[in-house]
């Protein structure tokens, strides 16, 4: 059989689901990332398959529409041999908790093998897990986590770096909103990755400081040295006229341009978890210029993915023949 | 009429009086007949004797935030089943919020829980009236038509007054029927979309804050316009250090009075972790901080009345994604043994938490119980301060069972509830003859 054969995929990971990094030690966090690297090859290859999880199921289930992720996901199950289903549940505010009790119930009632779960709500995702007896992945969960965003761009920075100890990464923009915050600095914190965050007050949540090494109001100075520049997503038309004045203020101040970058390392990285706000919270020629990563932050999405899948759900007699 | 009762070699404790003694209580005709300390003179024919040695006979509590169902939502509380609760919990009168459906702002639907209290309940029930028709907040009610049908007090319950203006006008012509206006202070603006306290736990878990001055500053204002208006203000529920600096200030000044649920008193927001939605409470548990500084407030005297803050919500409502789930929790029936931990724990003395829940809320309602002295209403309760038991959700009398105490351990149980006299309540412990 194809694939890899010596990546550490036998040894056995030791939790049912994955709802947080937080649930994480730093042991269990490298082997997830270096599994990943391990996976990087299946999907070079011309024939894109690893069928680890033949015969099993896995549901998409998405409160809060994604693309990307879904996706994402949808392709990881596929390559690992999965039969994948996608749930997309539009929800009134009103009802948006019974539906998730009750449909984790009736799927439950189907009897899957992993059910990956994004919902608007913190803690979502954690409550369905306890309504089920299959392994649940955290595809989001309100301003929570989302780690396996945070797995693909610790692999990413890995990729592009060597390694991760000792680097500087400022994380920049809507950290108050970001569970791709959260998770990163829960992750690159345990990683001894020193962490920036980087925001006007109205962005930044209280007792961030618990979270993040440093804590910059600036961006120029926050940006200062910086191995890896990290963007975040503004919701700018919620945040408009609240938490920020206007997008041209938020740019002038927050917005990822040359002149800003300049004072990062010559060899940052400039990273963005998607999808991007062209002109709001990055210049277009960064994004899509020589420093940017973001589409191979893709790419490890789908390997990340494929990962921890794998390791929730595979048969290790399966993988060991 | 009730049999007379003699309860006899009991530590008397009732702030009214300042009495902390061994004695016996005589209750008769719906009333104290007599106090006395050391051993009764002799047994009335027919009377019951409860020999309380070990125990404390206290006015029975006066729980001044209690939500039902009834009328609207009876699945998640009746009057009758609330009363259970607080016979259970040694509560012989409580401040029923207008939280209803509909809502407690006509005489009509005064009187309605006047009557149905009086046919179904086994402990006393003082209706508050809503300051707003439909709790809207937008004009006041009919202060004296209320008062006429029995309303005891004037709340918005759950609802906070957002407009100055229309609390100005509230509390001017509440002067007029000498109506205590209960008021919780919540700035709408300032909560948002805000779920639990303002911090680091709230940021760790992603969920939204409740800056401490959503409550400070609608506070400020409410008692610079009690001040103004020389209105009877009772601020219900404080949950900030900077809360109870503000209170004490402004307590010389006016007709003014505070009031805190045991959950804040009891808990803090490290509680909330994982999003456990049981103690989802408004307003929210508050830091370790904040919670030092309410013990504090209640021994000085800033904080005048411990209550239950009990909500019946169900299993539907609370089984839900933190943000998304509602708040509250019953707490009719752990009320005393909450209390008796903060006592347990050399926090507070016996004296001061009861008188919080029995002489100042009397005062502040203008009730005649509250108090063991002769002639008084023989609602008291008989408790042992040191009866270990544990929180079970299968032991719960309320009709809901979204506690906060979910299997904490108790020490100190109430034995015996009476009200007017007659005997409501009664522990297992004393029928098996434990006592």
């Amino acid at each position: 059989m194809s694939g890899p054969t010596d990546t550490g995929l036998r040894r056995p990971f030791p939790h049912r689901n994955l709802l947080g990094i937080s649930q994480l030690n730093q042991y269990e966090t490298l082997d997830l990332i270096d599994r990943a690297e391990a996976m990087i090859p299946i999907s070079r290859q011309p024939r894109k398959i690893l069928p680890t999880l033949s015969g099993k199921t896995q549901i998409n289930l998405f409160f809060e529409p994604s693309t990307r992720t879904q996706s994402s996901f949808e392709i990881a199950g596929k390559r690992l041999g999965a039969q994948v289903t996608n749930m997309s549940v539009r929800t009134s505010s009103v009802t948006k908790g019974e539906t998730l009790i009750d449909t984790a119930a009736t799927l439950n009632a189907m009897r899957p093998d992993v059910i990956v779960v994004r919902h608007g709500a913190a803690g979502a995702v954690e409550l369905l897990s306890q309504k089920v007896g299959c392994s649940v992945i955290n595809a989001g969960d309100g301003a929570h986590e989302h780690p396996t965003q945070a797995l693909l761009d610790a692999l990413t920075i890995r990729q592009h770096k060597g390694r991760l100890a000792g680097l500087t990464v400022a994380i920049c923009g809507d950290i108050a909103n970001s569970r791709v915050a959260r998770s990163n600095l829960l992750l690159l914190g345990m990683l001894q990755v020193r962490t920036r965050v980087v925001a006007p007050r109205t962005l930044l949540p209280r007792g961030i400081e618990a979270l993040a090494t440093e804590v910059f109001t600036d961006m120029r100075e926050g940006l200062a040295g910086a191995d890896v520049v990290m963007m975040l997503r503004l919701q700018h038309e919620r945040a408009a006229g609240r938490l920020i004045p206007s997008v041209r203020e938020y740019y002038r101040f927050y917005g990822l341009d040359a002149d800003k970058l300049s004072l990062a390392k010559p060899d940052a990285i400039v990273m963005h978890p998607g999808p991007m706000n062209r002109g709001v919270e990055i210049d277009p020629a960064i994004a899509d210029g020589p420093r940017s990563v973001i589409t191979h932050q893709v790419e490890m999405g789908v390997a990340v993915r494929m990962a921890v899948l794998d390791a929730l759900l595979a048969d290790p007699e399966q993988v060991a023949q | 009429m009730s049999k007379p009762v003699v309860i006899r070699n009991a530590r008397i404790v009732d702030p009214a009086t300042g009495t902390d003694q061994r004695g016996a209580v005589h209750l008769a005709d719906g009333v104290v007949k007599d106090v006395v300390a050391g051993a009764p003179a002799g047994i009335p024919d027919g009377a019951d004797v409860i020999e309380a040695r070990g125990m404390v006979v206290a006015p029975g509590l006066i729980d001044m935030r209690v939500f039902t169902g009834e009328p609207g939502h009876e699945y998640r509380e009746t009057l009758a089943t609330a009363a259970d609760a607080a016979a259970a919990g040694g509560v012989t009168t409580f401040v029923l919020m207008p939280d209803t459906l509909p809502v407690v702002d006509d005489g009509a639907i005064v009187d309605f829980i006047v009557r149905r209290a009086g046919a179904t309940a086994k402990v006393n029930v003082v209706p508050a009236a809503a300051i707003t028709k439909g709790l809207r907040g937008e004009e006041i009610t009919e202060f004296g038509l209320l008062k006429e049908a029995g309303a005891g007090c004037l709340s918005d319950g759950r609802c906070s007054i957002q407009s100055a203006g229309l609390m100005k006008a509230a509390m001017t012509y509440a002067a007029n029927f000498d109506l205590p206006i209960l008021h919780h202070a919540a700035d709408a603006s300032l909560v948002g979309d805000g779920v639990m306290n303002d911090g680091t736990l709230a940021t760790i878990s992603g969920l939204k804050g409740i800056p401490l001055v959503a409550e400070t500053i609608p506070l400020a204002r409410d008692l610079q316009l009690a001040i103004a208006t020389g209105a009877r203000y009772h601020a219900a529920q404080l949950s900030t250090a900077g809360s109870v600096e503000l209170v004490r200030a402004a307590k010389s000044r006016g007709a003014i009075s505070a009031g805190i649920s045991i959950n804040n008193l009891a808990l803090n927001e490290n509680d909330v972790a994982p999003y456990r939605t049981y103690f989802k409470l408004s307003p929210p548990l508050r830091s370790e901080d904040d919670r030092q500084a309410m013990i504090e407030g209640l021994k000085s005297g800033a904080i005048d009345v411990v209550h239950s803050a009990h909500d019946p919500q169900d299993t539907e409502v609370k089984r839900q994604p933190f943000a998304e789930a509602s708040e509250g929790a019953i707490g009719l029936e752990t009320l005393l043994a909450a209390a008796l931990r903060l006592v347990h724990s050399g926090d507070v003395p016996l004296m001061t938490i009861l008188r919080a829940m029995t002489q100042r809320p009397a005062e502040i309602l203008g009730l005649a119980a509250g108090r063991l002295a002769v002639g008084a209403p023989a609602d008291l309760i008989v408790f042992d301060p040191d009866f270990p038991w544990l929180v079970a959700e299968a032991d719960i009398v309320s009709r809901s069972r979204n506690t906060a105490f979910e299997g904490a351990r108790m020490q100190g149980a109430v034995m015996h509830t009476f009200v007017a006299g007659r005997s409501v309540f009664g522990h297992a412990a004393t029928r098996e003859g434990r006592t």
